[in-house]
């Protein structure tokens, strides 16, 4: 490509930073909102107010009025959504189901990719019928045979379910494919297994893969909503989703406390995608070889 | 897993070789056991009991009733009354058309997801701060930025409406501004229709020469010089209610989430919002990149403007893209619109943003009628199903592979 005109840079620029500020503009009114006095957000009157009318370190009272720290909001949606115990809960959740549905992953594709067997071929396509499969369809029987266990309201139905993928074996296979098969064999001359094989030789080349699967993964359950209400009913094991959820129907227009909850959920995602950006931007560009 | 004894190798050669196949089988039965096992469990005999109890009435509490065909009937099928046609359950197909209005967004955002990953791909600074800034709402998607677009879409305290009331007062207090912003915004809606029917228009005449059909040379200009020509004399004619239109809209806009004719768009509008800069920018961008720079430059000598460029070299070249973003999207919109509905409107009003999913959830796990919810689940994998096929049909003649 040859370098672009003058013009056309100063056009592309101000458009980008266009659509880079409405990108950051909800996001911007979401902390705004969130250090402002609860009764502030419903006076309209005098236009938009980008800066609170109010930004004090210690609770105060200004002209016979009760004025809030900035930070106020903070504490009490903290302890108001119970964000303590609904982190925790999450970040156990997926971080078991995450390990759980990797290594299951890699032992299967492993198989699927590297090893004879009788039946695999089939098994293989099986595997990729079931991923057109809408997940509402297995949803409801998963529930029920999780209900005749006793497993209702359980970390293990919000686990268990989660950790057997056939995208994630699917996705490691093809990557698995594309390895070269030489360091493998003069891996079996050396006299390896196929245990230290794959340990030894698969693994430490798919590092890429694997990391993009586990990103993708803990994504998947750290956002997950529809299954964790279905299968939670009490307050303890709820995830955040679900807790947040609730606070909304019962704080229905309470939003600096919302927005407070909101920012304290959402930046430290933003935090950790910003540190770790190439992995979600190369698993998205993976997982649309398939289109290739 | 010991070390292959090369001494005896010569001797025993076949049968060794049979003892490393069963040894060889028997480890990847081993690897598989878990996953397997899961996929057995969850996967296979769920789909099996789902089939089943889809022929069966069942609240749970009590044991499942085989009723035959009756859900489906229920769900898909017509009665008479008083001479007309009802359908037996009104309410699926309202869900049904909201599922699919909605995916109107599906065509928008992947153009305007395009438009970015092209400007994103020229070569200039600060890429990666402008990709990472587009793809914030993809990352943080979830519960907290549905109750945020709540928020922003409050009709009196939500930013939006206060936006657009503050310019509506600044603007329409002199001529001076409102009569020309009443001329740009006709100027843009103008475009935006002309440009949109251009779009489809090329698409058409594209899939028209894939295909092999008859698509005469000059079609193209002339149906777009009627096509801007109408729209622009239609916008002239009704230019004074245009001006009170905008006026009183921007005076009083609307409540966005909590009327029926706004409902759903102002879904549309946060997922344009959320989709701009995610998964499917980020696709077409490596898709872009992957077009060899050979191709633009034997475009060029052949005399190709930025225009025909796009439609010669670029747009065949990320059509694999195209299609695969097209199907997974439609296959995600059948199956979308929970979330938004529990937590931003609960499906209302008056059912505009009950989706077929909202429709499954209610039906399964709070009036517990778990046969029906089977019959619509199966519903939903039939439509995927049928829909994958044919567009991979069509797909595989239109689409371009390397």
């Amino acid at each position: 490509m040859n370098k672009l005109k003058v013009s056309t840079q100063i056009f592309l620029y101000v458009a980008l930073i266009l659509g880079a500020v409405g990108m950051l503009i909800p996001f911007l009114w979401m902390a705004v909102t969130s250090i402002k006095q609860p009764g502030e957000v419903f006076s309209t009157s005098g236009g938009i107010q980008w800066i609170p009318k109010h930004l004090i370190w210690h609770d105060a009272v200004i002209d016979g009025e009760k004025i809030r720290a900035w930070w106020g909001n903070y504490p009490d949606a903290w302890k108001e959504v119970n964000l303590f115990r609904l982190y925790l809960n999450s970040i156990f959740v997926a971080c078991v189901g995450t390990i759980g549905q990797v290594g299951t992953s890699i032992m299967a594709a492993y198989a699927f990719a590297r090893l004879q067997f009788p039946g695999r071929d089939r098994l293989f396509l099986a595997y990729l019928g079931t991923m057109m499969i809408p997940g509402s369809v297995t949803m409801i029987p998963v529930f029920v045979i999780l209900k005749h266990i006793g497993l209702i309201d359980t970390y293990s139905a919000l686990i268990i379910p989660g950790m057997f993928s056939a995208g994630g074996t699917f996705m490691l296979r093809q990557f698995f494919m594309s390895l070269p098969a030489e360091l493998e064999d003069a891996a079996k001359i050396d006299g390896c297994g196929y245990t230290s094989i794959l340990r030894q030789v698969i693994l430490p080349l798919s590092k890429p893969a694997i990391a993009t699967l586990t990103t993708f993964t803990f994504m998947g359950f750290w956002g997950n909503f529809m299954w964790p209400l279905v299968v939670t009913i009490s307050e303890q094991i709820r995830t955040l989703p679900i807790g947040l959820s609730y606070f909304v129907g019962l704080h229905l227009t309470n939003y600096t406390q919302l927005m407070a909850a909101s920012m304290m959920v959402v930046v430290p995602v933003i935090l950790l995608f910003i540190f770790n950006q190439r992995y979600f931007v190369e698993g998205i560009k993976l997982s649309g070889l398939g289109g290739r | 897993m010991s070390v292959v004894n090369t001494k005896t190798a010569p001797q025993k050669g076949r049968s060794r070789r049979r003892g490393n196949k069963a040894r060889e089988a028997l480890a990847a039965y081993g690897f598989l056991m878990p996953n397997f096992i899961g996929f057995v469990v969850f996967t296979s005999i769920p789909v099996v009991i789902s089939l089943l109890m889809a022929f069966t009435e069942w609240n749970i509490f009590k044991s499942p009733v085989w009723v035959g065909l009756t859900n489906f009937k229920s769900l898909l099928g017509f009665h008479r009354e008083a001479g007309h046609l009802v359908a037996n359950d009104p309410f699926f197909w309202q869900y049904l058309y909201n599922t699919i209005y909605l995916m109107v967004g599906i065509p928008l955002g992947m153009a305007s997801c395009l438009i970015v990953a092209l400007m994103m791909n020229q070569k200039i600074k600060g890429v990666v701060v402008f990709r990472t800034i587009y793809f914030l709402p993809s990352v943080s998607a979830g519960v907290a930025l549905l109750i945020l677009w709540k928020y922003l879409f409050n009709p009196e305290v939500g930013l939006l409406n206060q936006v657009i009331r503050d310019a509506g007062e600044k603007i329409f207090s002199t001529p001076l501004l409102s009569i020309p912003f009443t001329i740009v915004c006709a100027l843009v809606v103008g475009a935006t229709i002309v440009g949109v029917i251009a779009a489809v228009f090329a698409f058409l005449q594209w899939i028209c020469e894939k295909l092999n059909l008859l698509w005469p040379e000059n079609l193209y200009r002339v149906l777009m010089i009627i096509v801007g020509a109408a729209i622009f004399v239609l916008i002239g004619v009704y230019g004074r209610s245009l001006f009170f239109g905008i006026n009183s809209f921007m005076s009083t806009p609307p409540d966005w989430l909590g009327t029926v004719k706004w409902a759903k768009p102002s879904l549309i509008i946060m997922g344009l919002w959320g989709g701009l800069g995610g998964m499917n920018m980020i696709l077409y961008l490596a898709a872009l990149q992957g077009v060899p720079p050979s191709m633009y430059e034997a475009a060029e000598i052949d005399g190709a403007g930025g225009w025909k460029k796009f439609w010669a070299v670029t747009w065949p070249m990320i059509s694999p893209t195209t299609f695969y973003i097209l199907i997974m999207s439609i296959i995600g919109g059948f199956q979308s619109g929970f979330m938004t509905a529990r937590i931003m409107t609960g499906g209302g009003p008056a059912g505009s943003t009950t989706t077929i999913e909202y429709y499954l959830y209610t039906n399964a796990f709070e009036k517990f009628n778990m046969g029906y919810a089977s019959a619509i689940s199966w519903f939903l994998f039939i439509v995927v199903f049928i829909l994958t096929l044919v567009t991979w049909k069509v797909g595989g003649k239109v689409v371009t592979y390397e």
